[in-house]
Parts: C-alpha cells; structure tokens; sequence
C-alpha cells in the first residue's frame, strides 16, 4: 500500500487539519468531535442542514458545506459512521431556531448513529428532520436487505435543500423537498479497481485485470456481480438500463445527469462516460437539462464510476440553479 | 460471592485484549462480507474506554458497563458503536444499583441488552449478525442454575450460534447488499460477540 499520509490513525485529524489551512475563512473546524460548520452558522432564521458520513467520500460531506449547500458536516473515521456527539455537536452549532435537517444515507450505521443524535437533539429542543435517501438500484430493496443505499442523489439532496433553506422555506417544506428529491433519483455504480483503507492496507476485493465489478457501494464493498470489461459504450448501458426502467424514466422527462467518478478515473474517462449516458437517454427520448460531471462521492482511489438520473420539476430544478458557494460546488457566487 | 465492579472491570479488559488479539481475524471476517473495519474500530474503542474506566472509577458493575457504552457510542461508530453501546448502556441500566451481581441479575441484564440491540438495529435471529451469537448464550445463561457453568454454557452457545452464521444469507448490515453472495462466510458481529461471552467466562465467575 502507497498512500500519502503520516499514520493510518492520523488520517482523519491531519485532513480536517488541511481543511482548516486551506478553507479557515468560510469554515469553521471542529476536532473533538470532529466537524465542519461554516463560518457564520448558525444562520438566523435559516434552516440548518447537516449531513455526515464516513471518510474517504471527499467532497462530499465537508467540501459542500457553505452558502446554498450545507451548514455542516460530520466526517467519520475511513467509510465508518460517525458518531452521536458529533452530529449533535454539530446540530447544535447550525441551528438558527428554524430547525435542522439531517440528510442520511442509507446504511446501518449512519442510520442508527443519526437515530441517536436526532433523538439527543429532540431533547435539546430542537426541531430536528431527517431525509434518508435510497437511490441505488444494485441493492434490491426488501425485507432482506438493510434497503438500497444512499448514493449520488445524496449530493444533488444537499444542493436543493440548500438553496431551498437559503430561500427561507420552512424545515418541512426543505425536507419534504429533499424526499421528493430522493423519490425522483436513482444511481447505479461500478468499478475497474478495489480501493485500500489506510487501515486495513489490503484491496477491499479482488478484482482480474480484464473483470469490472457491477453494482458496487462507495466502501469498497463488492457489487452485484462480476463481468468481462467491455467498452465504454456497454458499461453506460448496463449501468442506465436498471436505472432508467426503476423509476421508471420515460420519454418527455427532464433529467438531471451526473456521472461520478469513484476517485481514481480520469475526468477525460468520466466524459466519454457521458458522452454515452447522453447517447441512450436521448434513444430513449429523456432530455438532459443539468448535469454534474466530476469527482463528488468517491470511494478513496478507486477507479470506476456511478451514474445518477433525476427527474426535474421546475422547483428541483430552480434550487438546483440556485447560487452555492463551498469548497468543491460553486456558482452564480 | 457475586461480580462486583473490579470483577467487571477485568472482563472488560479481557474483552479489549481478545479484540486486539483477533483485530486481524475480524478485520478479514468484515472484509469479505462487509466494510472491513469491524476489527479496528472495536479494538480503538475498547482502548478509549478502559482509558475512560481508569479515571472515572466505577463503582459498581452497572456504572462499569454504562461508562463503556457511552466511550463505545461516541468512539466507534459505524454501526458497532450503537449496537455495542446499546448493548452495554441497557445492561448497565439494569444493574443499576448493585454492588455485586448474581446469576439472576446478570441473566436480567443480557436479556435486557439483548432487547435494546434488536430495537436498535432491527435484526431477528438468523439475519446474520451478533444477534445470533447474542439469543443462544442469553438462553443458555437463562437456564443455568449456577453462574460459572451458566457463563461457560453462554461462551459455548455464542460460539455455535457465531458458527451458525457461516450459511446463512445476510439481512442486515451491510452484508446484506451482497445477497447469496453472503452465504459461506462467518459474521464478523457475531465474533466479536463470542469473544465479550469468553472474556465473561474467564472472568466472571470463580
């Protein structure tokens, strides 16, 4: 394992520290507990908006925290929850008497630590919400799984429930936003490569030089299952089909697309990625109105890709185009 | 004579050398199925709370077991943290105002933790997690008559019921999104949950 770091167990703190260098003027960071807020929180009279996860996702959460987007964030140790008293640290520092949201992902340790805080939270008398969002169709959503996991829709969640707080809308309107945002949104991902936690040091699965793991999470779990590579062309279809027929997508609707790169695929490789994901939407009759391509929800430096598909209304839409302004998202700022 | 809290002091430092010892072991276990981290956050959090138990100084077994529920809950995270700490936090609660424990209130405690696990995380026996290690060594400790026989019974039974895990289909966590892919590999809760029921037959009694 080659990796930029000082220690495995320092990993956390020596980046937040790095964010603190770099960002220090709009952010303000928290390192016992650890977290992210902005500067100026808590914004008077503004809903607040947290979200959290585990490390090794970079942007997301932190570097979308900032005007617009979110108002904090709780970075966890490499792809593990953080905890209940950061994200009540957190609550705390972002509450503006207009209550808080919390956007979760779906898996069971953000979801049971999230639990606990919202319910510290209630007990501090603040008004806490929380939008759990759902959007990978790799996971089939039973009885007898944990339930699909939240994946890219959770950034583009972030961006509309933040523009929509900075609007004044009220913590319901912001959170019934953010599940209509989630209803509307499907993802589906892939990887060429494993990625290594700096703690284990060893690949998170085994993968052949000519194999492509279908289906994957962003913790370096496995996916659904395995095949030949073949070109780029195929992967966006094997990738859009199950996306495309969940919701289901039809012809006539207005679509945001965002291909994510995992954290190791070149941006050259993520446009040809497009380029196909353009080319059977638009087989399908689906318009692209927006779409987000780059390196927003990562899986450390795994090489590979998801893709996410969201169905637009004109309010989605006018709050996704609404001005942000944060480390790794920013226009119209 | 009963566990009073030096004697739950020792099993929680038996507990945090068994996760260091087999940090590797879970680590592996977690990486085939999971996320790979079960060894290494249980092993930091054990660590922090024997640290916490060194300064504050419980008094009794209860105090001992709720000082590292909250350590656990606010160090480990992911979803062992609130399930350990749940774990830990309700059998504290239940011993709350003990100075030594017997058989009856111990066997209390782990139904009450128990209890407070499933209402956290959901799971029944055979979704694949600590749970099943947990249900078989609660019963086998319900239905001992003395404590020492009681707590090998339950190290026992966890360890069959950890075994037990290896067929089956995860329904929880994130092992269940691999499916049937899930089948033919040992659930890393339900070890880490074997080695608390061995730390407490080691200590515990006698």
């Amino acid at each position: 394992m080659k990796k930029l770091i000082n220690a495995p167990d320092a990993v956390l703190s020596d980046a937040l520290r790095g964010v603190q260098a770099a960002h220090g003027d709009r952010l303000r960071v928290s390192f016992d507990p650890a977290y992210v807020v902005r500067s100026d929180a808590p914004v008077q009279g503004k809903v607040g908006i947290i979200s959290g996860g585990g490390s090794g996702h970079e942007p997301m959460h932190g570097g979308f925290v900032g005007p617009g987007m979110l108002d904090g964030a709780c970075p966890g140790e490499v792809f593990t929850s953080p905890t209940p008293d950061q994200m009540i640290e957190a609550t705390k520092a972002v509450d503006g008497g207009a209550g808080v949201l919390h956007v979760v992902k779906n898996y069971t340790g953000d979801v049971m630590n999230f639990d606990m805080a919202a319910e510290l939270g209630r007990g501090e008398n603040i008004e806490v919400e929380t939008v759990l969002t759902n959007d990978d169709v790799a996971v089939e959503d039973s009885l007898y799984t944990a339930g699909r996991r939240g994946v890219g829709v959770t950034v583009l969640i972030e961006k509309i429930c933040g523009g929509a707080a900075e609007d004044g809308r009220s913590l319901q309107e912001v959170a019934e936003l953010g599940r209509r945002a989630n209803a509307n949104g499907r993802s589906m991902g892939m990887a060429l490569t494993p990625c290594i936690t700096p703690a284990s040091g060893e690949p998170s699965f085994e993968l052949g030089d000519d194999e492509v793991e279908i289906g994957i999470g962003i913790h370096g779990e496995p996916g659904r299952f395995r095949e030949q590579l073949g070109p780029a062309s195929q992967v966006a279809e094997r990738l859009m089909a199950p996306i495309l027929d969940d919701l289901p997508f039809s012809s006539g609707d207005r679509v945001l697309a965002f291909v994510n790169g995992m954290g190791g695929t070149p941006l050259l490789e993520l446009y040809v990625m497009y380029a196909e994901v353009a080319r059977v939407a638009g087989e399908r009759g689906i318009q692209l109105e927006r779409n987000l391509i780059g390196n927003y929800i990562t899986s450390l430096e795994m090489q590979g890709c998801s893709i996410t598909l969201l169905k637009l209304d004109d309010e989605l839409l006018r709050y996704w185009d609404a001005p942000v302004n944060t480390p790794a998202l920013r226009w119209g700022a | 004579m009963g566990i009073t809290a030096g004697r739950a002091v020792d099993w929680m430092n038996r507990f945090a050398s068994e996760v260091s010892e087999h940090r590797q072991e879970l680590v592996r276990l977690d990486t085939a199925i999971g996320d790979g981290d079960h060894g290494t956050n249980m092993e930091r959090g054990m660590r922090k709370a024997l640290d916490r138990l060194g300064q504050a100084q419980p008094e009794d077994p209860g105090a001992v077991l709720k000082s590292v529920a909250m350590t656990l809950v606010s160090s480990v995270g992911g979803a062992a943290g609130p399930l350990y700490g749940t774990l830990f936090l309700q059998m504290g609660s239940s011993l709350a105002g003990h100075q030594e424990v017997e058989l009856p209130e111990l066997s209390a405690a782990w139904r009450k933790g128990l209890e407070g696990v499933q209402a956290r995380g959901k799971a029944q026996p055979g979704d694949k997690t600590m749970v099943d290690a947990l249900t078989p060594a609660v019963q086998a400790l319900e239905e001992a008559s003395e404590l020492e026989p009681g707590l090998q019974a339950a190290a026992r039974a966890a360890h069959d019921g950890m075994l037990a895990t290896t067929p089956l289909v995860a329904r929880k966590g994130r092992a269940s999104y691999l499916g049937e892919r899930s089948k033919d590999h040992q659930d890393p809760g339900a070890t880490s949950t074997y080695y608390l029921f061995k730390s407490a037959a080691e200590t515990l009694a006698g």
